[in-house]
Parts: C-alpha cells; structure tokens; sequence
C-alpha cells in the first residue's frame, strides 16, 4: 500500500519544514541531553541524558520506531546534522555544484558495517558504565555529534551513519523486518531518468545522503528513510510503502558483516539480560569496574560469546545440514553464503531478543522519566509537578506475559525466516530452527 | 540568501544557543551543595559563608547514596539529603562564629569525615564567659591508661544499690562533681570505708552514676548514641559496629595520607562492655575523649557538634552498658 498516495503525508514528506522543524527540537534536545550529561547530577536515576536517551528513547526505538518504522529514527536523527549542514554550506538552499569541503569517498575497506560492529562492541563494553554515568553518556553523546561533523568535512554524504554509527547499524539489519519502505514506483523510469538527481542531488535537493540509488533499493537497511529523494524525483517515482512485516528478509543478505551484526546482536541482547537483569552480583561488578582485571575477562567473555559460541554452533549447526543430503560442489563458498543467508533468521530473533529485554528495563525505570522531566538537571526544579513522583516499576504483571510473547514470536518469525533463506540456498532449516530454539530458552531462562 | 535559508538558519543558531545557554545560566545560578561519600570528596563546598541575625538558604542534593545534613550545637533537625534530588533547607545564626555542619547518615566507611564549617561574621556580641572542659581543669591525660584494677562479678544494680545508700555517706557521693570527676572504680574504691561487701559496693556505684542522671538524658543520649556511635562502636557497645571491621582493615592506610603521620593506627573501636575500660574512665576523661577525639585512631571529635548537655547525655547513657538501672 502506498502511503505517499495520502496528499497530507507526501506534501508533508516532499516540504522540508515539517522535518526541520522536527531536526531543531530533535537538536535542541540532543545538545540538552549532552549538557545535562556533563554538568546535571551524577545521579543517572534523575540526570535527563541518562533517563532520556536509556531509558525513553531507547523504549521508544526499540519498542515502536524500529519494529515499525525501520529506519524512522534516522529519518528525525539530530547527530548528523551539523555536519551535513556544513558540508552543504546550506540548511535549505539548494546545493552548490563545487563541493565546500573535501567530499572524498569513503574508502572501498571501509564501505561496509564492520565499523559500525566495532563501534556498537565499543559502547556494548562500556555500557554499564555508559548507561549508568551520565558525564560519559554526555561526552558519548558529544564525541558522536563531533565524529560526524569530522567525517562531514572529510567525506561526502553521511559517512558517519551509514559506515560508523553504532546505532545505526543494527537499527539498518532490524529495519528490513519494518512494514515500512521506501522503493521507487517504476524501474523503467529510473532506468531512464537523466542525470540521476536522486543519487548526484539538483536544485530540487541534494543527492542521497545516505550513498544510496533509490532506484535499486531492494532493502531497508540502508535506505536512512531522508526523503530527500522524494523532493529530488523529477518523476514523482518514489513511495514510501507500507507492507507485510519482513519483507526484505525473503531474499536475505549474502554480507558476512550484516551476518555478524545479527551475531552481535542477539549475544549483547543474550548478555545483557544475564549481566543487566540477572542476580549475578559478580558479572554486575565485573561489567562496571572497566579496566579491571574482571572487567577484562568479562570483555573477553564478551568477545568469544558473539564472535566464536554462538557463530561456532551455528556453524556446526550448518555443517549438519550441508553434509546431510545437500552436498557442496563448490565448498566453501556455499558454506559462506549459507551461514550468511541463514544467519537472517537471527535478525527477527535479535529483534525480539532486544524487545523483551528492554521491556523489563523500561517497564521498571519508566517512572524516572516523569521526575527527570521536571527536573532534569537535578537542580531542585519542578517544573511540571512531576518531580517527586517515586520510583515504581510499571505493569509488573505483565512483564513476563510480554517477554514470553516476544520470545516465541520472534523464534516462530525466526524459524519462518530461516525456511525462506534455507530455500534460497538449498539446505535444510531444521538445524538452524533449532539453533534459534536452543538459545531462546536460554533467553527466556535469563529473563524469567 | 533566500529567506527560508536566512530565517531557518536563524532558527537553529537560536536553538543551540538557547539549548547551551539555558542550562548554563540556570546550572550557574543554582549554587548547590553537594554531598558525596567522603572517599568521593564529601561536602563541595565544605566551607560556606553567612551572616548573623540574616537567614542563610541552602540547596543541598547527593550525588551518590543518601546522606544527611545538620549543624553542630544547633537546634536544628537533621534532614536527609537523597541522591539527585535538592533540598531546601534555611538556617538563621543568632551569633559570628564558626559552626560545623555534618552528615548524619551511615553513609561509608569514612562518613564521620563529612564534615564542613559554615562561617558566620557580624558584629561580635559580648564575649560569653568560656570555661575550659572539665577533663582540661581536672588536668587529665585523656591518651593515659585508665583501666581498672578490679572489677565487679556481676552486672552492678543501681535498684539493689538504692536500698543499701542507708548504710553510707551518700551524700559525699550524690554530687555532680564527684560523679564526673571521678571513675566508677574510683567511687568503689571510697566506698571500702565502709562495712559493704565489695559486690554491694559495686551496687552503690550503679546508684550513684543512676542518680546523677535522668531517664529524658538517658533517652537523649541513647538516640544520640544510635545516629553518631552505633556504626562503629556497635548497638550494644561492645565494638562492633558495622563499620568496625572495616575501619580497621582500611583505615590505617587512609589516616597516613590524612597526615603523613606513619605511627597513626587505626583502632578497633572501643568496647563499651568492657568493664575494665569503663569502670576505670571518670565521666570527665570520656568527655575530653568525646570532645576531643581518639586523635589518630579513628575517633572522630565531637566538641564542634554536640553542646556539652548532649555529651553529659551521651556518657550517661555509654556507663549504662555497665550498669543495671531502674527502667
């Protein structure tokens, strides 16, 4: 179904001002949460970085925006903002032809979401500490503002979303799952279409920031949903669509790094529920003490849990099936493209994974949000009479209903997927159903 | 420049400024106290100025766990400082002085080092009479030993006393001065003048040190004891409070860096069931122990922050640890 058929969503879509208005309060509140950050309370239980960007906007991306909207958060996301506008000379204007800074293109090794693994494996070790710590949750949020402004002035387009944000990489694997889209309408037009304004920018606009050409997107998880490229069309050409959920995963991906990203994924999510929420006072202090000897064992453990456990028994998992019945004539190169098509029936997993363990952090810190938006700088304000509202963990009893939910659906969607990837490559699904069998119950064991 | 560029430009160089500007003049503007676990740094400021006979309006929060706040030898009560919250709190000085302000909750192990002085100037009001502590007139060697050198075989009764006052000269005992100055073991050693046996003078020792105090400065000194001794020297008194072990494990280390004093240790706090101890100690040496602290051993000082009524209370009740009273 096509959205942009609605006149009042494609005008609001096609007129910069809706989202720029949106980029400045989005802005506004990004800069608030860096200052809240470094000058608030320490306290991360009333500093608004840590309740507004943990709390609420993680309940937000990965409750709603995500499983709904895909890529939503990056089409309102304020960090490359700055940048942009600078390497544009313009917050409107249409481009000029002479670029204003470098403009390079971002290195061949680079164009990939490697970076973006090690970006999320960087802030995943820290997090404890990230989440809990509002100075370092400001100086994160600010080092992530300052990196894409660097990069705006180094390369072209949104190098720092699509090649280094840590958020952005798993919100890209997960927004194939979203039942939004935007594609073009007619291929053929594409195909004739002159100069390519969509990608190479006019005066209508600027080319697609996110180094993507519409017109041979087949999936969401580049696509950063700018509709830039619905103001440039001279054809009226693009949609933004609405349909079924997972609609990109029916032909998965071949990249071993997007294979690894559902790895990273599903183990943070897998590692968080036992070190977050678990009882275990041990893995807590060893996740918190960063530097320390157990700190170091833990990043290990981190480490070989995500890279080497769980793609280890995948692997093996593969294995059976490739030497049961579905002889490889070319080896190797099979077993690659099977482990990375397969490792799609992770992504709706991972997906669910994340939803159920946020579900039991956010329902149990929700309430800070009320008293941080009263006073969110810990200065004795109460701006909103909301400021002494005790904590109080919210619709306990159905918590573990939802998490359950999520679990089993996310591995039905998962044994689904993995059907579908398993025709694609012509290998049997059952090993990796019951991958994704064994590790959601350890999942559901972590938080039940 | 087409206007929707100039106007949206100015939109945002409005925003950042405002969402950098706003926080900052209200964060400048916001002078808070902040009060964090000793290790941390305790009170920031720890020094603050006022002004006689002008109220002073304060803003305290906590940046770790729950801490509280009140002013020695004020007739305030303590308030709890929660972790990221403020509280408001307004104290008004009749007089110039120095006054300490402290922290009235277990909040780690070196809490009793939370403290802070609030300097108030103006004109100075006549001088009051001072007059040293009584351990400073009594010339007493508060570091001395002072154990005593006998002690009773069972807990000694002041109800059991009271009945044998009859066959004594109670009257040389019943004093304030004799009690405070001095020990129990002193009282029973001026009693073998007299025909009792040495059990039953232990009993009119109990009377003695009961009679020279009431059940409100007993119960004064009991919640007193709770929120300022317990942590360490335990809830019955016998050493062993929460902190104890503790302070002793790390506390060594900690006094050196205070003062660079390499002779300075920590010591278990002292046992208050230990009859030896208490029996030997007049009421005079433990409040120069109190007001002047154990000096390197961990003991913090108290002059700053009791007024000489609370430390009277405070000693009456540590001697009923000793001694069985009437209920």
């Amino acid at each position: 179904m096509e959205l942009t058929r609605l006149p009042l969503l494609k005008s609001a879509l096609k007129s910069r001002y809706p989202q720029l208005a949106v980029f400045i309060v989005m802005l506004i509140g990004y800069i608030f949460a860096i200052l809240a950050g470094l000058i608030g309370t320490p306290v991360g239980s009333h500093n608004f970085s840590i309740v507004f960007v943990w709390i609420a906007w993680w309940a937000i991306l990965i409750l709603v925006a995500v499983p709904f909207f895909g890529r939503g958060w990056c089409a309102v996301c304020p960090i490359p903002l700055p940048g942009e506008w600078l390497q544009r000379g313009a917050i409107l204007a249409p481009p000029d032809k002479r670029p204003k800074w470098l403009n390079l293109r971002v290195p061949k090794m680079f164009r990939n979401i490697w970076l973006q693994n090690i970006s999320f494996l960087l802030l995943a070790l820290f997090s404890s500490i990230l989440l809990t710590t509002p100075n370092i949750t400001g100086i994160v949020l600010a080092a992530m503002l300052f990196a894409a402004i660097g990069l705006s002035t180094i390369f072209e387009r949104r190098a720092f979303c699509r090649y280094l944000c840590p958020v952005g990489g798993f919100i890209g694997l997960y927004s194939q799952t979203a039942p939004i889209e935007l594609r073009i309408k007619d291929k053929q037009v594409c195909v004739k279409c002159e100069g390519k304004p969509c990608y190479n920018g006019s005066q209508a606009g600027y080319g697609c920031p996110w180094d993507v050409f519409p017109g041979g997107l087949t999936k969401n998880t580049y696509c950063g949903l700018c509709m830039e490229c619905i103001r440039t069309c001279p054809h009226d050409n693009i949609a933004v669509n609405l349909r079924p959920f997972s609609a990109d995963l029916a032909k998965p991906s071949n990249r071993m790094d997007e294979a690894f990203k559902a790895f990273i994924m599903l183990g943070s999510a897998m590692i968080y529920a036992g070190v977050l929420l678990g009882p275990w006072g041990m893995f807590k202090d060893a996740a918190y003490n960063v530097g320390s000897s157990a700190w170091f064992v833990y990043a290990i453990i981190f480490l070989a849990i995500i890279f080497v456990i769980l793609p280890g028994f995948f692997t093996l998992a593969l294995s059976l099936t490739l030497s049961n019945g579905h002889p490889s004539p070319t080896g190797r190169g099979v077993g690659v493209r099977a482990f990375a098509s397969l490792s799609s029936a992770l992504i709706p997993l991972g997906l669910m994974f994340w939803v159920a363990f946020s579900l039991s952090f956010v329902l149990t810190n929700a309430s800070y949000i009320l008293a941080a938006l009263s006073d969110p700088l810990g200065l004795g304000w109460n701006l909103f009479g909301t400021a002494n509202t005790a904590w109080q963990p919210m619709l306990t009893t159905i918590l573990a209903p939802a998490q359950t939910l999520a679990l089993v659906g996310g591995l039905i969607w998962s044994a689904r997927t993995a059907q579908k990837a398993a025709n694609e490559v012509k290998v049997s699904s059952i090993p990796v159903i019951v991958y994704s069998l064994i590790v959601t119950s350890i999942m559901l064991w972590l938080l039940l | 420049m087409k206007r929707s560029e100039l106007l949206s430009r100015l939109l945002v160089i409005t925003g950042i400024i405002l969402a950098i500007g706003a926080p900052l003049v209200f964060w400048t503007r916001t002078p808070l106290i902040h009060a964090r676990m000793a290790e941390n740094g305790g009170w920031n400021p720890d020094v603050i100025q006022a002004e006689a006979g002008k109220p002073l309006h304060l803003k305290i929060t906590s940046d770790d766990v729950v801490h509280g706040f009140a002013v020695g030898q004020m007739d305030v009560q303590s308030v709890d400082i929660l972790p990221g919250k403020v509280t408001d709190i307004t104290l008004s000085f009749d007089k110039p002085g120095i006054y300490t302000f402290f922290c009235t909750r277990w909040c780690g192990l070196n809490h009793w080092r939370m403290r802070g002085t609030i300097e108030v100037s103006g004109s100075p009001s006549d001088p009051e009479p001072a007059s040293p502590p009584l351990y400073v007139s009594l010339n007493l060697d508060l570091d001395a030993p002072h154990d005593a050198l006998s002690i009773p075989s069972q807990t000694p009764s002041a109800i059991r006393g009271e009945k044998l006052v009859g066959q004594v000269p109670f009257t040389n005992y019943q004093s304030l001065n004799y009690y405070r100055a001095n020990s129990p073991y002193q009282a029973f050693t001026d009693l073998s003048n007299t025909p009792l046996t040495e059990s039953q003078r232990w009993d009119v020792v109990a009377y003695i040190w009961q009679s020279n105090t009431t059940k409100g400065s007993l119960a004064n000194g009991k919640g007193l004891y709770a929120q300022n001794c317990a942590a360490c020297h335990g809830e019955n008194g016998a050493g062993d409070g929460v902190f104890a072990d503790d302070l002793v494990e790390a506390g060594e280390a900690s006094m050196q860096s205070m003062s660079g004093a390499t002779d300075m240790r920590m010591q278990t706090p002292v046992d208050f069931t230990d009859p030896k101890r208490m029996f030997g100690a007049s009421p005079a040496l433990l409040q120069g122990k109190i007001l002047r602290g154990g000096m390197g051993t961990g003991m913090p000082m108290w002059g700053s922050i009791f007024t000489e009524q609370q430390i009277w209370d405070l000693i009456a009740y540590i001697y009923s640890f000793q001694f069985e009273y009437e209920h």
